[in-house]
Formats: structure tokens, sequence, C-alpha cells
């Protein structure tokens, strides 16, 4: 694993700063998305491909490259934005968010762009496509593949019997390479995620399935990388981090707030976001 | 002894109305192609949700225990997994009961097999009421529906064991989604080892002197039909032909165009008369050539327990189903 130096925190944060702002103007041309959870998982989708991932942009079919499944896929803003910046495609494209015969399709679809590894959606289906995948993988490399599969879950999409059907599935298979990150944010559609079905206690379900549990705060860098290196160091368990985040992350009106959920911003909302994120929420003194 | 219609071209059973008929389950013939499709391809795997001997994937899996993977009663996960290892380059079949899968686990199949495109092959075993003892809950009558409007994949329903198998390695072979439908009861072999098998191309199967009505028939309702086109030559001098569809989608229209001279068509097969290939035709004569047509099949009803054979006959399935319907075309014909 790459060592995480601060400078490269640094810029991982100067990274994650400028996915906000693309899913900020994205949204709001497009008029209609999901805000709250593409903000939140912002600083988890920098860190994995700009640091964590081994992937190439320049041949997304690679076929030794890691994998990364989006299961919730409503967040789609924050997985385009940030393949769109890592170079999968032009940052320009961005604007063609849910826009008619556009690549940027309203969910992932896969085919559509480079770098999408399944079409998604639907939720509770996402970590079955990892599980199969990394099957598939100890099938052709055995149980020291040093390819990893990462799953990113809404905790919402929990409540879906798929879900707990593939986490033990995976739990009986002991994969060593397969990484869970679920985006601990307490909110779903319909409200507070423990009004609307109680998740808690959330890490102690994941164990009784023999995962390795790790929670961690999902916009603190090292901590992403101190989890992700200890989800590889541990052999014959997948890995689940719950990452608490804040839905909305970067933005103070957004922060917290469920009916961020599924609605864009609109242009007064987003030219305020923006200035905000441009201004490191008033804290850019340095340039 | 009367005279045999059965179109020579495609090498059916010679003993297909004798007492010497051999009997066989479509699951056999599954089994068997499925081992088969594992040695000729490694890519090949074979999934099942806890019905590994009652879908015969133990034969695949005794010879690759590797290659199988037990999902445990957990369909909608199979799907899932399916298309991840599909998505790694293999070639997954996936087995269950037809109602649990494509019935359960429908949304992850369009979404993740058939919406994603990836070359899984989902096997529905105990189709139609001829499941017999276990009742309605487990008579799939819905699956040709459910998976024929979907897009990107194949539906086949084989008529006998040796189809069966022919369709299995058929699919192994084609890089889409298929649906495989299969019945639970033993029935006769109709085929030969020598019977083309193409998928999307319907067979001749009994070819009438100047027929009247054409049956087009899939699954279970073909030997039936056979039957049927038997009895009314026999017994009547009522002469039709036999068509065996067993592809449903993609539908073999060149077969649809020819059947249609006839001026009456009749569709059997063991499936609610809504949305089945009875469906499926409809749609394409209204569209493109009106054609006066009868339906066999369930009346927007379920099925009960009982023998298949039993059941068959209540549900107006058998061959006596389907001279009654035959006649019934014949008389809005003339
Ligand atoms: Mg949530």
């Amino acid at each position: 694993m790459k060592i995480l130096y601060p400078e490269k925190i640094k810029f991982l944060e100067k990274k994650a700063n400028e996915i906000r702002q693309l899913i900020i103007e994205s949204l709001s041309i497009s008029g209609s998305g999901h805000t709250a959870g593409s903000l939140g998982m912002a600083d988890i989708f920098t860190y994995l491909y700009f640091h964590g991932l081994n992937h190439n942009p320049e041949k997304p079919d690679w076929p030794e490259r890691d994998r990364l499944i989006l299961s919730n896929g409503h967040i789609c803003p924050v997985l385009y934005a940030t393949l769109a910046l890592a170079g999968y495609f032009p940052v320009a494209e961005m604007r063609k968010l849910r826009k008619f015969k556009s690549g940027l399709q309203g969910h992932p679809e896969r085919g559509a762009l480079p770098g999408i590894e399944t079409t998604s959606g639907p939720l509770g289906s996402g970590l079955s496509q990892a599980i199969g995948m990394a099957l598939a993988d100890k099938l052709d490399n055995g149980p020291t593949s040093e390819r990893f599969f990462y799953c990113l879950l809404s905790d919402g999409e929990l409540n879906e019997g798929n879900s707990w059907e593939a986490i033990m599935l995976a739990g009986r298979e002991g994969f060593h390479n397969l990484i869970a990150i679920v985006d601990r944010n307490n909110i779903q559609i319909d409200g507070y995620t423990e009004d609307v079905m109680p998740l808690e206690p959330l890490a102690d379900k994941w164990r009784a399935f023999n995962w390795q549990v790790i929670e961690i705060n999902g916009h603190n860098f090292e901590e992403i990388h101190e989890a992700i290196g200890l989800a590889k160091s541990v052999f014959g368990r997948p890995t689940v981090i719950i990452a608490h985040t804040i839905p909305g992350k970067g933005v103070l009106d957004f922060e917290r707030r469920f009916d961020w959920h599924g609605k864009a911003p609109d242009k007064k909302e987003s030219k305020k976001a923006l200035k905000e994120l441009r201004s490191f929420g008033g804290n850019l003194d340095e340039e | 002894m009367s005279r045999n219609f059965l179109n020579p071209k495609i090498s059916l059973n010679p003993d297909v109305f004798s007492l010497r008929v051999k009997y066989e389950e479509t699951r056999e013939g599954f089994g068997r192609g499925l081992l088969q499709a594992g040695r000729d391809d490694k890519r090949v795997v074979a999934l099942t949700a806890d019905l590994a001997s009652s879908t015969k994937t133990d034969y695949f899996a005794e010879e690759f225990p590797e290659r199988f993977f037990e999902m445990g009663v957990a369909e909608q996960n199979m799907a899932g997994v399916s298309s991840g290892l599909a998505a790694m380059n293999k070639v997954p079949f996936i087995a269950s009961f037809a109602v649990f899968s494509p019935g359960r686990n429908w949304e992850q199949i369009r979404t993740t097999i058939c919406l994603n495109n990836q070359n899984v092959k989902i096997i529905g075993f105990h189709a139609g009421v001829a499941t017999g003892p276990d009742g309605a809950t487990h008579q799939a009558l819905e699956d040709l529906a459910l998976m024929r409007v979907l897009p990107n994949i194949i539906v086949i329903s084989p008529a006998d064991s040796l189809e069966a198998e022919k369709a299995t390695l058929a699919a192994a072979r084609i890089k889409k989604p298929v649906y495989l439908r299969f019945f639970r009861e033993k029935s006769p072999i109709i085929t030969t080892p020598e019977t083309r098998f193409i998928i999307g191309k319907a067979n001749l199967l009994w070819q009438g002197e100047e027929p009247q009505v054409s049956i087009i028939s899939t699954g279970i309702t073909v030997f039936q039909a056979l039957l049927a086109a038997k009895k009314l030559w026999v017994e009547e001098k009522i002469s039709v032909q036999v068509f065996n569809f067993h592809t449903i989608k993609p539908l073999d229209t060149q077969v649809l165009d020819l059947a249609a001279r006839t001026g009456a068509v009749v569709v059997t097969e063991d499936h609610q008369k809504a949305g089945g290939l009875g469906g499926a035709i409809a749609e394409y004569y209204t569209q493109k050539k009106p054609t006066l047509m009868e339906f066999v099949g369930l009346n927007d009803e379920f099925g009960q327990t009982g023998q298949a054979v039993q059941l068959l006959e209540h549900y107006g399935l058998d061959s006596n189903g389907i001279i009654t319907a035959v006649k019934r075309a014949l008389k809005r014909k003339n």
C-alpha cells in the first residue's frame, strides 16, 4: 500500500473539494439528482480513485484492475465527477448529467461511460455482484489474489433482504479481498434511518455474519487510509468499513438534512454552495 | 396402421407414438448438458439455491466441485452473484424452481443481468401445472411472461430431455442472457440426437396434407399436440400441422408467416394464456399478419395439487383439450 504523506492528504482535500464543486455544478444544470449522499461520499471516492485503487483511467478495461461496485447507484454524481477528474472522460461531459442520450444516465449504466463496472440503482444487489466477481477471482487466482473488490453501499439499502443474503454468503466465503464500505449517514428517503427502520447495533450485525468491522469518520483521509490498510491485512475474512459521514458534507445549508437526499440545488442555492466550497468554507487563506 | 405425418427431414423419434417410447425428465437432459458444457468450456460455472439434486446441477458439482457454488435459499443473491461472475468472464448457470427464479428475483435479473447485459443462464425448473403434487405455489405459470418482456434475453422452453440437453449446450455457447424453462414430469422423447436445434428456429414436427389448422406448441404440450394431430387425422380426417416453438424469444416469424397460411392457429403451453407464447405470437400476428387464433393454457387461474396427467386434462392442456381448441378454431374459420 502506498504511504499517505501529509502532502498527499492536502492534495486529496483539494481534489475532494473540486469533486464537490463539480457535483453541485452538474446537479444544478441537470435540475434533478441526489445531492446529500453524493457530497457525503466525496472524500471516500477521492481517496479510492486518487490513492487507494489499483486502476488505470487510460485503460478502463484493464483486467488486473481493482473493481469498485457502487451499489447505491443514486449517488452517481460523485462517481461521475470523480471518474471525470481522474481522467476517465472529459470533465465537460459533466454538463450532460441526466440529459437525453447522455452517457451520464440518471443511475449508472455499464457501457454508457468508461469506468462504470455495473448497472446499479435498485438497492441491495451491488454486494452480490461484488461477491460474484470475488468468487471468479478466487477461482482464477487463488486465495492470495492481490486484486481487491470494493463495494460501496448506503445505510438505507441495508433494509433490503438481498443485502443480508449477500453479507451471509461473503461471511461464509471469507474473502480476504472484499471490502464493503457503508455510507453511514443516518438518512434515507423517508427520514432518519433509526426512525424508518433501525439498523443499530449495525457493527454487531456485520460481526455476527463473520465480517471484520471497522468504524471510521468518512471525512478523515488518515482514518480511511488506515481502515483500508487494516482490511487488506486481515486474512480469511471480508471487511466492512462503516464510514460515518455527514450527508451534504461541505455545504452548510445541505448538511445533515434528509430533504436533500433526492433533490438538486437550484441556481441560487448552487451559487451559494459553490462560493462556500471555493473558499473552503471561508478558511481559504493561502491561495 | 394409418399414415404417419412426422416430418422426415428432422429425424424425429420413430417410436414417439408407440408404447416403447422412452420417457425422461427434462432436468436429466439439463444435467447432462451442463456437465458437457462444463467439460467443453472451463468458464462455465453453476449455482443453485439449495436445490442441487432437484435441478440436477449435482452432476456438474461432482465433476467440477470448485466451479459449483451453493447459494443457500437466496435466489435474489444468486442472480446478483451470477452477474458478478459473468462480469469476470465466467459463464454462470443459475438453477432453481421457476417460481423462485425468475419469480422471486425478477428485479435482480432485470437490472443486474438484462440491463447490465451479462452472460448469465437462468434455469427455471418445475414450470407449469405438470409440476403436479407440489401444488399451485410451486407451479410456475407466469415465467415466460416475466422473462420475455425483458430486453437482451433469449427465452427457451424445450419439449423433451434431448432438446433440453441441446438447449443447455446452445445456451452455454451464445454470449447473451438466456432463460431456460424446464418441466418436472417425465415425458416421451420426441426428438433424436440428430434432430436439429437452433435457437430461434422452430421445428415443423407434423405435416398433415393440406393442413386446415396450425398448432404451435412449446414444452410439455408439444407431445400432446402430436397426439392430438394423430387422433384428429385418424378419427376425423382433420389435417393439421404441428410446430415446436422451443424458442419463445426471439420468435421464428418466418415460420409464423408459414403457419398463418392455414388461416387458423392454435397455440398450446403449460402457462397462463396471458403473456406467454400465445401472447407473443398474437403480438406478432396482430401487427403483421392478422390471423385467427385459439389459446390453450391456464385461464387466469392458479393450478392445484394432483398428478400431472390429471392436471393437464383438467386445464385442457392434454390432447383432448387441444382437439377441442382445434375444432373451435375450425368453426370460427369456416
Ligand atoms: Mg443513507
